[in-house]
């Protein structure tokens, strides 16, 4: 089954050319981590995926049906910064999902409704190791238990594709560790379709299930918008589960110390 | 020696320096006035501080001789009731009107300039027409007020709407809110604080034109009384006068940034 299939896909604003003819097909369960320069549409092409925008060329399919243009519950996201509700606790930022579920006018729920949806978003902050913060404002907590908070917040929806838009990009490198393994599990377990856009080409390179990399092949000094981006490296990462990753990275690990051992005889 | 800009006073030193400015100003009115009283004892002008207490006294504790009331008291309760309901009316307005055109495009496109144009429109310079239309009533002072007011709330909570971070917005669609729900859950909330903080900035000119209305038509209130004794020169009356119209504008502010500290406890953390 297709999660993501572009075809012929364009993206232009007036003259200036963003992604050119872009053909991509992604199954559903792949990780595909996005790298490219600064400009090269990786963004954009998140935000297209995300419904901000809308292609002017070509055709941009969700599973089987043209991409909405506008985003929804279908489609999880979590930015760098600003994806968590300032004004709600941790516990409340995840009910508020359940909350407008089921009251359209109020979007508050009470008494047993709002007990059950309390007990799910408790799951869920455990599931991301946050339920010791639960009653803490977002600007209580740091910069990685923040990021935590909004991914469990994206996955209260259970969306079929989570997008993440440089989500680890702000935090220092051995929370982004801890990040890495807390994504992969989540990936793991619900069978996620996640597309990842991210600076960080050591991450792109092994985080994810696809690589990626959005580049403009033609320059044009005399009219640099003339040409758009287009995908010049996609590279299947061959890791088919976090065990496996596992395993061959304590294999290799293995190796390693052997190979010192003996070069310290 | 550290630059000056380095230097901080501490705790004592910062206090005894915000009294002093008060302390200079009261002990220049009192050796004038002294000196003005020394030549000529029934001198209206530069009251003494005992004589002004007095006279503050009588108008707050002996009913007046011609309508039987506490003046002081009956002053109050008008202009707190005119300053009352037209800031609050202003307050809801400005919720409405700028959350609808701070979120909605459709919205903003068709007010968002008549607001802007409303708000450039001189308040005291219509007030002729709001005697005209709406008589020398309570009515016109609180639409005065209103007037002057609201359309800076509109504008102000207009901004701060436009000002949330679209990735907010994004993530509440993602979250399957509608546009109604976005506003309740997302927007109203976020922008209730900050409302007040733009009631605050706006309260000193909701007192200016509660004061302008009361001197021209009114039978009581503040500004009234004020303008009432003028014409005999009762500066013993009107200082005192002024000093309560400052502490009761300063409880006000207060008050409402009391009500945003207790509140809305995320809004203070996030700005420091």
């Amino acid at each position: 089954m297709s999660a993501v299939t572009a075809k012929n896909l364009w993206k232009e604003y007036g003259d200036d050319v963003v992604l050119e003819n872009i053909n991509l097909h992604v199954p559903a369960g792949e990780f595909v981590t996005i790298v490219g320069a600064s400009g090269c549409g990786k963004s954009t092409f998140l935000r297209m995926l995300l419904g901000e925008e809308t292609q002017t060329r070509g055709q941009l399919l969700l599973g089987d049906a043209p991409m909405p243009s506008e985003p929804g519950p279908d489609r999880g996201v979590v930015f760098q910064k600003y994806s968590v509700f300032p004004h709600l606790t941790a516990l409340k930022n995840v009910m508020v999902a359940d909350e407008l579920a089921s009251a359209r006018l109020t979007g508050r729920l009470f008494g047993g409704a709002r007990r059950r949806a309390r007990e799910r978003a408790m799951e869920m902050l455990q599931a991301v190791g946050l339920d010791h913060a639960a009653d803490k404002y977002p600007s209580e907590l740091s910069g990685g238990m923040q990021q935590r908070l909004a991914i469990a917040q994206a996955l209260m929806k259970d969306p079929k594709v989570l997008l993440l838009d440089e989500p680890f990009g702000a935090l220092d490198p051995g929370i982004r560790k801890d990040m890495h393994a807390l994504i992969l599990d989540l990936w793991q377990r619900r069978g996620l379709t996640v597309f990842m856009v991210t600076h960080d080409l050591q991450e792109g390179f092994t985080l994810g299930s696809r690589l990626l990399v959005f580049d403009k092949v033609r320059h044009d000094p005399q009219a640099p918008g003339a040409y758009g981006a287009n995908i010049t490296y996609d590279i299947p990462l061959q890791r088919q589960s976090a065990e496996l990753y596992d395993e061959v990275r304590e294999r290799v690990g293995a190796a390693e110390q052997e190979l010192l051992k003996e070069n310290a005889r | 020696m550290k630059r000056i800009i380095n230097q901080t006073p501490n705790r004592p030193t910062g206090l005894a320096l915000g009294l002093l400015p008060f302390v200079l100003v009261l002990l220049v009115y009192m050796v004038a006035s002294a000196a003005r009283l020394a030549e000529n004892p029934n001198d209206p002008l530069l009251p003494s501080l005992s004589a002004m207490a007095e006279a503050f006294q009588r108008l707050a504790t002996e009913p007046s001789r011609r309508t039987g009331e506490l003046v002081l008291w009956v002053d109050t309760a008008a202009s707190l009731t005119r300053l009352g309901l037209g800031v609050l009316i202003s307050m809801g307005m400005g919720l409405v009107v700028g959350i609808f055109t701070g979120l909605i495009p459709y919205v903003r496109r068709a007010f968002s300039p008549f607001v802007t144009v409303l708000s450039m429109i001189p308040p005291l310079a219509v007030l002729p027409i709001l005697f005209i239309a709406f008589g020398v009533g309570e009515l016109a002072k609180v639409v005065l007020i209103i007037f002057g007011i609201a359309p800076f709330i509109m504008r102000d909570v207009q901004q701060r709407v436009e000002e949330l971070p679209t990735e907010q917005l994004v993530k509440a669609q993602t979250l399957g809110a509608s546009t109604w729900q976005i506003m309740l859950r997302v927007v109203l909330p976020q922008v209730f604080p900050r409302l007040l903080d733009a009631t605050r900035l706006a309260l000193g000119s909701a007192w200016l034109f509660l004061i302008a209305s009361e001197a021209i038509a009114a039978t009581e209130g503040l500004g009234y009384r004020i303008f009432l004794v003028r014409r005999y020169l009762d500066m013993e009356t009107i200082l005192p006068y002024v000093a309560w119209i400052t502490l009761l504008a300063f409880l006000v502010d207060i008050l409402l940034r009391l009500i945003n500290r207790y509140c809305f406890p995320w809004y203070g953390g996030r700005r420091s």
